[in-house]
């Protein structure tokens, strides 16, 4: 005799329901909305929501001459605040053609590098979390973060929005003891990222969690416009530092750390291994610091370039950041666009979260790493 | 399991560290020199008044628009039986702090050195509850650096 409930007349019409994540979510780093078109636990579709923190910073750089724009620039990626700088005053320089004493292009190097390892370690512990694992790497993370913001703070007295670069060099000297300070924090980075490896990678439940989720193909990572660690994690080696050099990349030693699967976990293994090649440029950035002039000789006060177009391109920390700019002869942009890794690397959400539970949905965003600041501008 | 082991052996081996974190309300941290929080007038002190005298190069150079300076005649300038050197002198001074971005460029422009970034806790800690509060006029602006609170680091 067969039970009536395991033999239904006829089956179960399922329709899959909308849940709404954000806008203001503790996991989706910043004021994103995303719409997940759930069927049970698994996500069918993902319709994300962007602008909430449009504050047309763009637009604001086209009313202001070249030194007030630097400031805006910081906000646009807060979390790598020098290398949103250096790709605009290097597309400034680029457009008027003023050349950067070799001193201050080492110390841009230096401080981009450690910006860039700030910037990983606050991925490190927002992914730890996304994970699972409660406050641990969130500290950890933090604490190391903290060490370089001293440094940041010691240097330009700011700890996240510089406001340090200017077109044609640095805005003052770099404090007496800088050497020596960067060689500590460079200590105490080293330290703090074997810390989280060693948290982290290993360890089997943090694998379970990321090994084989948001998955994306190196030719669908192309298409979307990715760049970056994301772009990497997928086996694609490019990085703009090496295949089209800025500052003084060509003569110092590094790897391009690249992933294999393009999944999470690759993405995460991408950041913490680039972590250590910026340790490796820096050392040997220190080792080439000469004494010298930080601004060119002759520099006009009020900067007015001559009319053109250009487009600077570097690698900040989530990808390819690039400055479009237009002059008519001013001394202010007719325009400048800012070419945001984060929103090329959101566009790949749907595709890297659809047929995954809900949780794995998190995950996903995390390691994308979004700075929405940048990604609305 | 061995990828668990090692897990707690890391947070096992930071309990031996020294902890990195203050009490912060009761116990502040020592400021870098450089340190920038919100800009401040500077007062002079050998002859008693402030070093600006109201030229308008921040309030042109402000990215943000937070400034609004008057200037008027100096009745302290030697012309006038006074001692000091400056024919005009500051008249009205406002920053609204609730606009400023510490951008430090204003100081950058001034030709007197007479404005400063605050380089102390005093800076930092400027939270009010009504944003109007945020607007701080000449007295308010010119209080630290006549008292001598504050030495703010200013570029060479």
């Amino acid at each position: 005799m067969t039970s009536v409930l395991l033999q239904p007349e006829h089956e179960f019409e399922t329709q899959d329901i909308f849940v709404n994540m954000g806008p203001q979510h503790p996991s989706t780093h910043g004021v994103f909305r995303m719409v997940l078109a759930v069927d049970g636990e698994v996500v069918r579709d993902v319709l994300p929501y962007i602008g909430y923190l449009h504050r047309g910073a763009e637009k604001l750089c086209e009313t202001m001459d070249y030194r007030q724009g630097i400031g805006f620039m910081d906000r646009t990626e807060y979390l790598a605040a020098f290398n949103a700088e250096l790709s605009y005053v290097m597309a400034v320089e680029k457009l008027a053609g003023i050349e950067v004493p070799e001193r201050a292009q080492w110390i841009r190097m230096i401080l981009c590098e450690l910006n860039r390892l700030s910037s990983h370690f606050m991925f490190l512990g927002a992914f730890g979390v996304d994970v699972g694992v409660l406050g641990t790497s969130f500290t950890y993370a933090f604490r190391e973060r903290e060490v370089i913001f001293d440094l940041f703070e010691e240097i330009c007295g700011d700890r996240m929005m510089y406001s340090y670069f200017r077109v044609g060099g640095l805005a003052w000297e770099v404090t007496d003891n800088f050497v020596a300070r960067v060689h500590q924090v460079l200590a105490s980075a080293r330290q703090g990222i074997e810390d989280l490896d060693g948290l982290l990678t290993a360890n089997e439940i943090f694998q379970a969690r990321t090994k084989g989720i948001g998955h994306i193909s190196a030719a669908d990572a192309i298409d979307w416009g990715m760049s970056g660690p994301s772009l990497r994690a997928t086996g694609v080696s490019l990085d703009i530092r090496r295949d089209e050099p800025y500052l003084f990349y060509p003569e110092v030693k590094f790897d391009v750390i690249t992933g294999t699967n393009g999944d999470v976990y690759d993405r995460y293994i991408c950041r913490l291994q680039e972590m250590y090649q910026s340790i490796r440029i820096i050392e040997q950035c220190l080792q080439r610091l000469q004494p010298g002039p930080i601004v060119p000789e002759r520099m006009s006060r009020l900067l007015r370039t001559p009319p053109g177009e250009v487009y600077l391109r570097t690698e900040a920390p989530r990808g390819e950041y690039g400055v479009y700019m237009v002059s008519n002869g001013g001394n202010r942009p007719w325009r400048c666009k800012v070419r945001s890794a984060c929103l090329s690397n959101l566009q790949a959400l749907r595709d890297m979260t659809v047929g995954h539970y809900v949780s794995d949905a998190v995950l996903v965003l995390g390691s994308i790493d979004i700075v929405l600041s940048e990604v609305d501008r | 399991m061995k990828g668990l082991i090692r897990s707690f052996l890391t947070t096992g081996s930071t309990f031996l560290r020294k902890p990195v974190t203050r009490e912060y309300p009761e116990t502040h941290r020592e400021l870098p020199e450089r340190d920038r929080a919100f800009p401040l007038l500077l007062w002079d002190q050998d002859v008693h008044e402030p070093f600006c005298t109201g030229c308008h190069a921040c309030e042109r150079a402000c990215p943000v628009e937070c400034m609004t300076v008057m200037m008027k005649d100096n009745p302290a300038h030697t012309s006038q039986g006074g001692t000091s050197s400056r024919r005009k002198i500051i008249d009205k001074f406002w920053i609204d702090y609730g606009r400023c971005m510490r951008c430090n460029i204003c100081v950058e422009v001034c030709n007197f050195d007479a404005i400063g970034m605050n380089n102390t806790w005093s800076g930092h800690e400027s939270s009010t509850a009504d944003r109007l509060d945020l607007v701080m006029d000449l007295q308010q602006l010119l209080s630290q650096s006549r008292a001598g609170a504050v030495k703010p680091w200013i570029a060479p």
